[in-house]
């Protein structure tokens, strides 16, 4: 008690250095704790891009490609489902519900998703959260259109307004539906997720769309187009579609079911587990920035042995007299190691504190900006783990600067007291 | 000057026999055949600059250990106590003055006279006064430091300073009071001040006293004088 007591003096009579050595402790466990929750905000996010969907079907092709098509709007899937296909798993036993996603238009550079209102009931991301609309309705009939909320604000679209699509995924298409224009009525609430970077219409749209075309090639100049019956119009294939189960035991063997499903060459992915498999190449990066930033901690904590350890020549005497008094050499190693241990743990407080208050104060613009939760980071077992690392670090390099005042001390005898 | 436990009654406060020391191998700085200074008996240690006297401080309150010989001080054998029991009697038996470090400069006046009682729970028994501050009052008082207790030591004179060192030294009435060239850091006038508080307030303990100094000038203020270079065989050596 007396040591804590003596120590805390001790570094309250060294302000300066003691500030600054707490500070650069302080910045080094932020920016330690701070990368770790991003990080960890960042993989919340990736896992929650798509919740409670047990498989995602395509034709055959590799998993990755088709979770990036179908989740992230990246690539291409290679084929088509027949819609025969898709009514057969919509309507199977073990089968709860389905969503139906068609892709190949787009928006300037955002993509067109045409699905159906299983969509707005069934889709769901970090774990519970359901499609809402900040505005306006889903799309009910051909030419209606909703737009991802980001789309909405980059684009400065309202309800109402009338737009035209692209064929094909780039910006600047040449083919453009211009004859077919699409009304806005309904902008989908934020997600952070890719959701919120596509346009959504209906699977009988798409079709209409695409009305007299022939094996993907629009009617030549001239060609009379034929006249839109909507009554005509049908559903022949999508892209592909999720699947959620209606008990999850049956997810592994109604995979097997549909990747040897004969009529078809089909791929089910469970997204879960190929998202997971996504993070792990995604995760170098990170790992990268850890590294960097125990670095940093490791730098932090070299300030405070070196601040330790210059300060102890000036404390000579001030040890000899300490040990006329009759503290025991332990006892002065452990003031030093306390000294130490006191620096860490103020360190390790501030700096742990800033990093919750920054998330705190910015966490609406790095939800909206970098779609991160943060409001599902907590304290977790990895920043106590990283404090106490930071703490023992300390008490551990402090060792160095209370060994040097034991072999000073020795080597002196009283004769540095005068 | 030889020391038998049986036939004297009052046991010698130090007692140093054949002790040979050296910093470095092959570098003797003491070899004292014999060194007696009875309990409650106030005296002058001198020797040139360099000659030891330090280090035999060092040896008899056990911060240091002699490579060779007997070290007793109030009756203990120094080579038989571990060392942190010779840390505990050094804090508890013996109080120290340095040349003009005393005190720690993070702690006030207060705080640095309290610190051993603070320490030492047993000095702490041995104090007059009813509490610790009262007594740390009551001797800051003797010495004229009474304002000077909440102050902080880096604000005070270098007299001041020494005489805090005082305090801190007999508070708690140990046995043994050493003090180290105290006064080299005062003025003459200074340091005859500082000198009759000492050999007061060191009376009024009823301790043991042992003044180191070069000065051959103070030897009156004390009852007995020993001259280090003629009891260190080393120095008797070096000039043979
Ligand atoms: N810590 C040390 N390590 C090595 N040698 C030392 C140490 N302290 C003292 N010495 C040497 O031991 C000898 C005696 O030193 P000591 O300090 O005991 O003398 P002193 O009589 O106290 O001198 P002064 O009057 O100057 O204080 C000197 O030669 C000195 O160089
Ligand atoms: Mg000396």
């Amino acid at each position: 008690m007396m040591l804590i007591l003596l120590a805390w003096k001790s570094l309250r009579s060294r302000a300066l250095t003691t500030t600054l050595t707490i500070f650069s402790i302080a910045l080094s466990v932020t920016l330690l704790t701070g990368v770790d929750r991003l990080r960890y905000a960042a993989q919340e996010g990736f896992a929650g891009t798509l919740s409670h969907t047990d498989l995602i079907v395509g034709a055959r092709g590799g998993d990755l490609p088709l979770l990036l098509s179908t989740v992230f709007h990246l690539g291409n899937a290679s084929n088509e489902i027949s819609s025969d296909t898709y009514q057969y798993f919509a309507h199977h036993p073990a089968v709860a519900w389905t969503i139906p996603i068609s892709m190949g238009d787009s928006h300037r550079g955002y993509r067109v998703v045409a699905t159906d209102e299983n969509f707005y009931r069934y889709y769901q991301y970090r774990s519970n959260h359901h499609l809402g609309f900040a505005q306006g309705r889903e799309p009910s009939s051909l030419f209606e259109i909703a737009l991802g909320a980001q789309v909405a604000s980059s684009l400065n679209y309202h309800l109402g307004q009338q737009i035209t699509l692209a064929h094909g995924i780039e910006e600047h298409s040449i083919l453009n539906h211009t004859n077919v224009p699409f009304t806005v009525v309904g902008i989908l609430a934020p997600t952070a997720t890719p959701v919120d970077r596509a346009l959504y219409m209906t699977l009988l749209g798409d079709e209409a769309m695409h009305y007299g075309w022939e094996d993907g090639t629009p009617p030549a100049i001239g060609e009379s187009l034929p006249k839109l019956d909507p009554r005509k119009l049908k559903v022949t294939a999508i892209t592909s579609f999720l699947l959620g189960t209606k008990s999850r035991i049956s997810t592994l063997s109604l995979q097997r079911e549909i990747n040897s499903y004969k009529p078809e060459p089909l791929t089910a992915i469970i997204p879960a587990f190929t998202l997971q498999e996504l993070w792990s190449i995604l995760d170098y990066a990170d790992q990268g920035l850890s590294i960097v930033s125990i670095a940093v901690l490791v730098t932090g904590l070299l300030s405070m042995l070196i601040a330790l350890y210059t300060s102890l020549n000036e404390r000579r005497k001030e040890i000899a007299v300490l040990r006329v008094v009759g503290l025991r050499m332990r006892q002065i190693i452990l003031l030093i190691l306390t000294e130490a241990m006191l620096i860490a743990i103020a360190g390790t407080v501030f700096g742990i504190a800033a990093t919750y208050i920054l998330l705190f104060l910015m966490r609406n613009i790095i939800e909206s900006r970098l779609g991160l939760p943060i409001s599902l980071v907590g304290l977790s077992v990895r920043v106590e783990i990283y404090a106490l690392a930071t703490v023992l670090g300390a008490v551990i390099l402090g060792g160095v600067p209370a060994w040097r005042a034991y072999r000073n001390s020795l080597a002196d005898g009283l004769n540095s007291g005068s | 000057m030889s020391y038998s436990p049986m036939s004297n009654n009052v046991m010698p406060a130090i007692l140093l026999k054949d002790v040979s020391f050296y910093y470095r191998q092959g570098e003797p700085v003491l070899k004292i055949d014999s060194l007696e200074i009875s309990s409650g008996r106030s005296v002058f240690l001198h020797g040139p600059s360099g000659s030891g006297k330090t280090t035999l401080l060092s040896l008899i309150s056990g911060v240091l250990v002699p490579q060779g010989g007997e070290v007793r001080v109030l009756g203990q054998d120094l080579r038989k106590l571990s060392a942190s029991a010779r840390d505990t009697m050094r804090g508890r038996d013996i109080g120290y003055i340095f040349q003009s470090f005393n005190l720690i400069p993070y702690l006030s006046v207060g705080e640095n006279i309290m610190l051993s009682c603070m320490l030492h729970e047993e000095r702490g028994r041995r104090i007059r006064a009813a509490t610790l501050s009262e007594e740390a009052h009551r001797i800051a008082d003797r010495l004229g430091i009474r304002s000077k207790l909440n102050t902080s030591v880096r604000q005070l004179s270098m007299g001041q300073q020494q005489r805090v060192a005082i305090a801190r030294a007999i508070i708690g009435s140990p046995p043994l009071v050493i003090a180290d060239e105290p006064t080299s850091s005062l003025d003459h006038e200074r340091r005859d001040d500082f000198l009759s508080l000492l050999t007061e307030m060191v009376a009024e303990t009823q301790s043991t006293l042992l003044f180191v100094s070069h000065d051959l000038t103070l030897v009156r203020h004390f009852q007995e004088s020993l001259s280090l270079p003629s009891i260190n065989r080393c120095v008797q050596e070096e000039k043979a």
